[in-house]
């Protein structure tokens, strides 16, 4: 372990380490454009300059040089600082003046450093270079003239997203990013391009001149549009989300967002339900209401339901407060049918070790050999595609998958598509791999089917045979879709004893056996379709979407970004959802509608404030207020054996910008669909 | 109390000294007040009165939405929205200063980066009711136009000492 001095201070580090990493563990910053933690190193900014005494008579990159024993660095030098002046007074030539109109100003790594390095006046008399700017879609406006040419987006594209479709070429003063041919980014990570973007070359172009960095209120939260529960920041003015953005967490989504997760935010001001409705007996339309006529009209058309004809259904984005207090309240009711999972899937949730994902993401990186089942993890959780994708990259680790062939960005070897080549292999495989921790990871996808508690069992099975499961390794990962499906199975909201699973339900709203239906933001299937006329359907939820056009009572509820809550991700790990803007109009956070819906129906329940239903929480499920931390379960039996037919695995997400509510309300996320299956289009014509 | 004293307060000096200078002023010294509103006293070209939001001499706005005035005002009395013009480039939607709430201190013309807000010389714009002074960019930009060739002037006026 080399051991080196730098600015006086002794450290110790690792070998390999560079002088830049080794400067920032003793709290030294060294300005940097190109280098960046998560990319490879290529040294061509030239910022982070040191000097080192005993070698060469000139400074070095210390993001490429690595520590060696009895190094003396100094990074504050006067020979360093005058090297720095140079580098900048060089990026400054060509970089235009327009810092007022740039969106990246307020935030900018140039801007930053040229206040510390920059000389107050060009030497340049020359004219500045213009770069044409470059189509990459509907998410990244470019303006390539302010490039530096630090080539972070180029090596993110080619490494973390795996498209590597941008480039540099030309050189010296020619030198520009661009894409090979004209091609979009078509990537679910593109949005990061524009975080590595030192500079304002990528900005977003849903965001473009709409606020400045200093004037968003921040608030950090995490996302619901996929079960990873990417952890983001909102940034919000007044009562509208701006933007998001990520904000690091290394087990999780590291310090990247998919593109869903940063841009559907603009579905959030459109479609939404700002008041109750009821619908007119008469003329069969919804007409708007109070607070006071909904939760009375309700009650009215529950008189006279026994417990056992009512059923609930939550849905993708619901917060887990919100879930409990429907479930408090159903029990009370006397109903046994409820049900979260309404993709349809069947599966033994009596066990939390099956539908969990056991290993944890960030578990991705310890596997070595991964086999993926009825999953497209690109589209169902890109974060977690991002980390398998690392895995293959780095450490080479062999990929199988079972299910529909599709482009995951890293090579595979297909096994098949059907549940039987997954028997076939777990056979041939038995007790014979060599892997020391292999994984496999489950999509939810496989369970909606009608035999899901056999391929569940079957499921259980392979993952005994194959050897995924050791002391101190859990290979076994389930990889939901939606965001409240973890949290929903935890606490039980799934058929009590005797009670209908989402099949039955929607069977029993046609033969009468339901006679009341609550969705609580249930929106992933037609409701319109499905439901029989005669079911008094109650939709409590933040759009019209597909539950709304059904309902004969709304109640408008918030979006993630507008109440404080608990999600819990497919790891099972519990994290705070934040409040950053207020719902609009007279929608309300989703349990105290529930909880005003209770004392209506004469049933009350026992919380009135959101610190009391946590305590509640407390009770039953202490580790879902356990903030953050992933609690380990035993691993037991589960599913049941039967016969399985044949079908093949089908991935649940095949309209990436168009699977919750919030997407399909949005403008940015209908433009990428738009632009993106007509490059498809164009690709497959030629 | 000495005589000299007494001999003041018997003679009233104090007075025939004080009638003396008013006399002196009424006759032999120049006129300084001035019949305001039909006349009016000189103004420095830094003089900070009413805003307004100026051209280019093409008739195109100069502000470009920055929003640095906005975040420099130690009054928050400038609101502004923006979002890109048809042609793709970068103007506000809004641009409210709220009169009652400016100090006149000057620093959103020292923050524009595109002499676009600056505080004009005219200092008359009373006004009867409070919402006359919500001024909106259409206002501002009106009273560029009205005011554009003094404050040029005043411009180039103070061009030398920046």
């Amino acid at each position: 372990m080399p051991k080196l001095t730098i600015n006086g201070m002794e450290i110790e580090v690792e070998r390999g380490t560079s002088i830049l990493q080794a400067a920032e563990q003793l709290g030294i910053e060294i300005p940097r454009f190109c280098y960046h933690d998560k990319l490879s190193v290529p040294a061509n900014c030239r910022m982070c300059l040191v000097q080192v005494e005993g070698g060469p008579p000139k400074p070095a990159a210390s993001c490429a040089m690595a520590c060696g024993d009895g190094m003396v660095v100094h990074t504050e030098s006067e020979m360093v600082k005058k090297a720095r002046k140079g580098v900048m007074e060089m990026l400054l030539i060509n970089h235009p003046l327009d810092c007022p109109i740039c969106d990246q100003g307020g935030e900018c790594d140039l801007q930053d450093q040229a206040v510390a390095y920059g000389f107050d006046r060009s030497r340049f008399a020359e004219n500045k270079r213009a770069v044409p700017d470059k189509e990459l879609g509907p998410l990244i406006k470019t303006v390539m003239t302010r490039c530096i040419n630090c080539t972070r987006c180029v090596r993110f594209a080619e490494e973390i997203a795996g498209t590597p479709v941008l480039g540099q070429f030309h050189r010296g003063e020619d030198a520009e990013i661009g894409t090979f041919i004209d091609q979009l980014v078509d990537t679910e990570l593109s949005g990061n391009l524009i975080d590595v973007c030192p500079v304002g070359a990528l900005t977003s172009k849903p965001y473009a001149f709409g606020a400045r960095s200093w004037e968003l209120k921040k608030t950090e939260s995490v996302d619901v549009h996929d079960a990873v529960g990417s952890n983001i920041r909102i940034d919000s003015r007044g009562r509208e989300v701006m933007r998001i953005l990520p904000r690091l967490h290394e087990d999780v989504n590291e310090e990247w967002i998919s593109d869903r997760t940063r841009f559907a935010y603009d579905g959030l001001g459109r479609a939404r339900l700002d008041r109750p409705y009821i619908r007119n007996a008469d003329t069969g339309k919804l007409q708007e209401a109070s607070w006071e006529e909904a939760l009375a009209f309700i009650a009215v058309n529950l008189e006279g339901i026994k417990g056992e004809n009512i059923a609930a259904l939550a849905g993708d984005l619901c917060d887990l407060e919100s879930m409990v207090a429907l479930k408090d309240l159903m029990d009370r009711l006397g109903s046994p049918h409820m049900d979260c999972r309404t993709d349809g899937g069947i599966f033994d949730t009596s066990v939390r070790r099956g539908y969990t994902f056991g290993s944890g993401i960030a578990g991705i990186d310890k596997a070595d050999a991964i086999l993926l089942v009825g999953t497209n993890p690109r589209l169902e959780a890109t974060m977690v595609n991002a980390r398998i994708r690392r895995a293959w990259l780095e450490r080479g680790v062999p990929i199988s998958l079972i299910g529909e062939a599709v482009d995951l960005t890293y090579p595979y070897y297909h096994a098949g598509t059907t549940p039987g080549d997954l028997v076939k292999l777990a056979k041939d495989h038995a007790k014979q791999v060599k892997a020391e921790r292999p994984m496999m990871i489950v999509g939810a996808g496989v369970f909606a089917r009608e035999d899901g508690e056999a391929v569940h069992h079957a499921l259980y099975e392979a993952a005994e045979s194959l050897g995924c499961i050791k002391d101190g390794w859990n290979g076994f990962n389930v990889l939901h879709n939606a965001a409240s499906r973890v949290g929903a199975l935890d606490i039980g909201f799934v058929p009590g004893k005797g009670g209908k699973d989402f099949r039955d339900i929607i069977a029993g709203t046609k033969d009468g056996s339901i006679k009341a239906l609550y969705l609580l933001g249930a929106d992933e299937f037609s409701a319109k379709a499905a439901t029989g006329w005669q079911t008094f359907v109650i939709y409590q939820g933040h759009h019209g979407d597909r539950g709304a056009y059904r309902a004969d009572v709304i109640l408008p509820g918030s979006a993630y970004t507008e109440k404080d809550g608990i999600y819990v991700n497919t790891e099972g790990r519990p994290q705070f959802g934040k409040q950053a803007v207020t719902p609009p109009g007279q929608a309300r956070e989703d349990w105290k509608i529930v909880r005003a819906l209770s004392e209506s129906l004469g049933k009350k329940l026992s919380y009135d404030t959101l610190l009391q239903l946590r305590e509640r929480i407390k009770t039953d499920w202490p580790h879902l207020l356990d903030i953050d931390v992933v609690r380990a379960s035993p691993w037991k039996a589960f599913g049941h054996k039967g016969k399985i037919s044949d079908e093949p695995f089908v991935s649940p997400v095949t309209e990436y910008y168009k699977t919750n509510s919030i997407c399909r309300a949005s403008k940015t996320m209908a433009d990428c669909t738009e632009s993106f299956s007509k490059e498809k289009m164009l690709e497959a014509a030629e | 109390m000495t005589l000299d004293s007494y001999a003041r307060a018997f003679f009233f000096t104090e007075i025939v000294k004080g009638f003396l200078l008013t006399l002196k002023y009424m006759f032999l010294m120049p006129r300084v007040t001035i019949n305001y509103p039909y006349e009016k006293g000189p103004i420095s070209p830094r003089f900070r009165g009413e805003h307004a939001l100026r051209r280019y001499p093409n008739g195109e706005e100069r502000c470009i939405a920055c929003k640095l005035c906005e975040a420099i005002c130690p009054a928050q009395a400038i609101t502004i929205e923006a979002e890109p013009r048809e042609d793709g480039s970068r103007r506000t939607t809004r641009y409210d200063i709220d009169m009652t709430k400016c100090i006149y201190c000057g620093l959103c013309q020292e923050a524009c980066p595109v002499d676009a807000i600056v505080e004009g010389p005219n200092f008359e714009f009373a006004t009867e009711t409070r919402e006359e002074l919500y001024y909106n960019k259409e206002k501002l930009l009106a009273n560029g136009d009205r005011w554009e060739a003094q404050i040029a002037a005043n411009l180039l006026a103070d061009a030398p000492y920046r």
